[in-house]
């Protein structure tokens, strides 16, 4: 097992490096003037701005920026937003903003569990009838519209239908309802959808035929054999999710106005923050490889039948 | 000894068995049917009605589309000077009314539909298309799985802006810049899906009984495999549409979308979205085509799957 962390971190690592490294690069082919808004173009001449240039470093050839940015890096120096945020430290930035992103994420992601677990035991439990088809419009609306179409009704006709604020105030806790419901949707459906899927996968299995044969209520056969069996598979998406709070929701954090990550990487590659985009995309990669590498690992720990180190 | 003598006991029974007489041709006869598998996955496929209605909703919505410029003379980039043909609310003349510029919406939205089908049958065709070949290799060939999997976790980590914001500046943003950033990393979880089910299928047990049985691999391979890989491509391309449609709306939602004047639905539903408070029409209207589109693909799609699975034929 030790021997299976030890490689598979490894190998992590070195995906990080090149994902991190292909960013770095392919930001350094960006055209200098994306470095400047439009008005600061026409008012400044080359001279100047290549100045500036110089003076940030970006002129630099990109394996020296390379070079400076990971000693800073091991420094605890994020360096500063050119961009998006002018001089603000990336880190202050970071520290703002991803406990804003990770509260809603983390809550919403608990009722995500919560209610899309729920759902899907109801389903099956009343598998073909009205309950069940309910169930799939509300899944099948939700993964196959655009997000963004019906996240905006929700905030436009919810809002005014149930009298809640239609963008989001630190100190008003009533205008967090919608963007926790809305952020919570589409994982609703995503566990409701597999959970169902693989309980009825589990359903044909023998020993739940055994255990109805010997006579076992249906609720129990459902609820202490296959709804255990079918959340394993479940498990292994538990650590992405939990990771992937702190990147938060672009669509929602913009409808709400919320100040939180969701938009950060967007807008900061979109304005050629490079220092902004460098942090976020390492720690993006990071996260995300980390979550499924714990994934695999706490499918091995609730499934004692999966050993990760054969083969 | 004594289950046999029990069984010579009830089959000798004379009240529940009759005697016949031995027959060379019968005894010969086998129980091959004429079981047609793309028959039968097509005839459970068409039973239910719904698919059929959606079936025929979408073929009429993607002719409509294609055939809408060619026979209609209104052109959907006509502006208005005059105030008095802005916003209009849906009437005779105008279908789904004008927008703040006074285009006609019902043009608009053709367009719109022909240019968005366009490109997500493109990037389905390009994802699935290199997807299946990728997932082949990679399903087929150990050695390379370690490779295949850094390249996965490499490619999907690079944020697709990246690509968009680099190639907008290499060459103008465009269909094709769209369709290039979307398929270059599409095609790699195509790939993995399609390598994660040929495993399976290679390994699972009626073919391994196949081989056993001594079938040519030629055989398996068009009778077992090819066929079930064809109805997970079928799928696949299906679900393909909705999920590039909306990839459109959200990259025109960021900003980084097809330019402003390129008629997409996206853009009209991003558009229509500015001025929604006040002429709630101009978006509505649009997006329901969009919705109606994106549902019936999700739908058949899945449907698709179902009817494709041999233990849901009669």
């Amino acid at each position: 097992m030790a021997r299976y962390i030890l490689k598979r971190t490894l190998r992590s690592l070195i995906t990080v490096t090149i994902v991190f490294i292909a960013v770095f690069m392919l930001l350094r082919f960006m055209p200098l003037n994306g470095y400047f808004p439009d008005e600061m173009i026409k008012e400044t001449d080359e001279a100047t701005r290549m100045a500036y240039l110089r003076n940030q470093g970006i002129l630099d050839h990109p394996l020296v920026q390379l070079w400076r940015f990971v000693k800073n890096l091991f420094h605890g120096d994020l360096g500063r937003s050119l961009t998006v945020y002018p001089k603000v430290p990336v880190l202050t930035l970071l520290r703002e903003k991803i406990p804003v992103s990770a509260a809603f994420g983390f809550v919403s992601m608990l009722l995500g569990i919560v209610a899309g677990l729920a759902m899907g035991l109801f389903m099956v439990r009343f598998r073909g009838k009205p309950g069940d088809h309910i169930g799939n419009i509300y899944i099948l609306l939700v993964r196959a519209v655009p997000s963004l179409i019906y996240l905006f009704f929700i905030q436009i006709w919810v809002s005014r239908w149930l009298n809640l604020p239609l963008v989001y105030y630190e100190n008003r806790p009533l205008s967090w309802i919608l963007p926790v419901i809305c952020l919570a949707l589409s994982s609703i459906a995503w566990y409701a959808l597999w959970l169902r899927r693989f309980m009825v996968d589990e359903e044909n299995q023998d020993y739940v035929k055994f255990a109805t044969a010997k006579g076992l209520p249906k609720k129990q056969v459902l609820r202490k054999h296959v709804f255990r069996n079918a959340i394993i598979p479940l498990a292994a998406y538990l650590p992405s999710d939990l990771l992937n709070i702190i990147s938060g929701s672009l669509v929602i954090e913009t409808l709400y106005a919320i100040p939180g990550t969701g938009g950060l990487l967007t807008t900061a590659i979109k304005q050629q923050d490079n220092n902004l985009v460098q942090i976020l995309v390492l720690m993006y990669a990071v996260f995300s490889i980390l979550g499924v590498f714990l994934g695999d690992l706490l499918m091995a720990f609730v499934d004692p039948r999966i050993k990760l180190t054969e083969k | 000894m004594t289950t046999i003598k029990k069984l010579e006991a009830v089959t000798a029974d004379p009240k529940l068995f009759r005697g016949t007489e031995f027959d060379y041709a019968e005894s010969e006869n086998t129980g091959f049917t004429n079981y047609s598998y793309w028959k039968s996955t097509f005839r459970t496929f068409f039973r239910s009605p719904m698919v059929v209605l959606l079936t025929a909703v979408i073929t009429a919505i993607v002719l409509m589309s294609f055939l809408y410029p060619l026979i209609s003379k209104v052109d959907p980039t006509k502006t208005s000077i005059m105030p008095l043909e802005w916003n209009l609310r849906p009437g005779k003349e105008h279908w789904f009314g004008t927008d703040t510029l006074g285009r006609d919406i019902w043009a608009r939205a053709w367009y719109g539909c022909r240019n968005s089908i366009l490109l997500a049958l493109c990037i389905a065709a390009s994802d699935v298309g290199i997807g299946m070949i990728a997932g082949a290799f990679w399903g087929y060939n150990r050695k390379i799985d370690p490779v295949m999997i850094e390249l996965y976790n490499i490619m999907t980590n690079i944020p697709s802006t990246v690509y968009l914001v680099l190639l907008a500046y290499i060459m103008n943003t465009s269909f094709l810049t769209l369709f290039i950033a979307m398929a270059s990393r599409g095609w790699i979880v195509e790939a993995r899906f399609f390598r994660n089910r040929i495993l399976s299928i290679r390994d699972s047990e009626y073919n391994i009984a196949s081989r056993c049985l001594g079938t040519p691999m030629r055989k398996i391979l068009t009778r077992n495999i090819i066929p079930h890989i064809i109805s997970l491509i079928i799928m696949e391309a299906a679900l393909c549409v909705p999920y590039s449609i909306g990839s459109e709306v959200f990259l025109g939602f960021v900003g980084v979308g097809m330019p402003v004047d390129v008629i997409t639905l996206g853009n009209i539903v991003n558009q229509g979205r500015a001025s929604f408070t006040l002429h709630p029409y101009q978006m509505l209207l649009p997006t329901i085509v969009l919705c109606i589109i994106t549902i019936a693909f999700y739908v058949l799609g899945n449907r698709f799957a179902d009817a494709s699975d041999p233990r849901n034929h009669v």
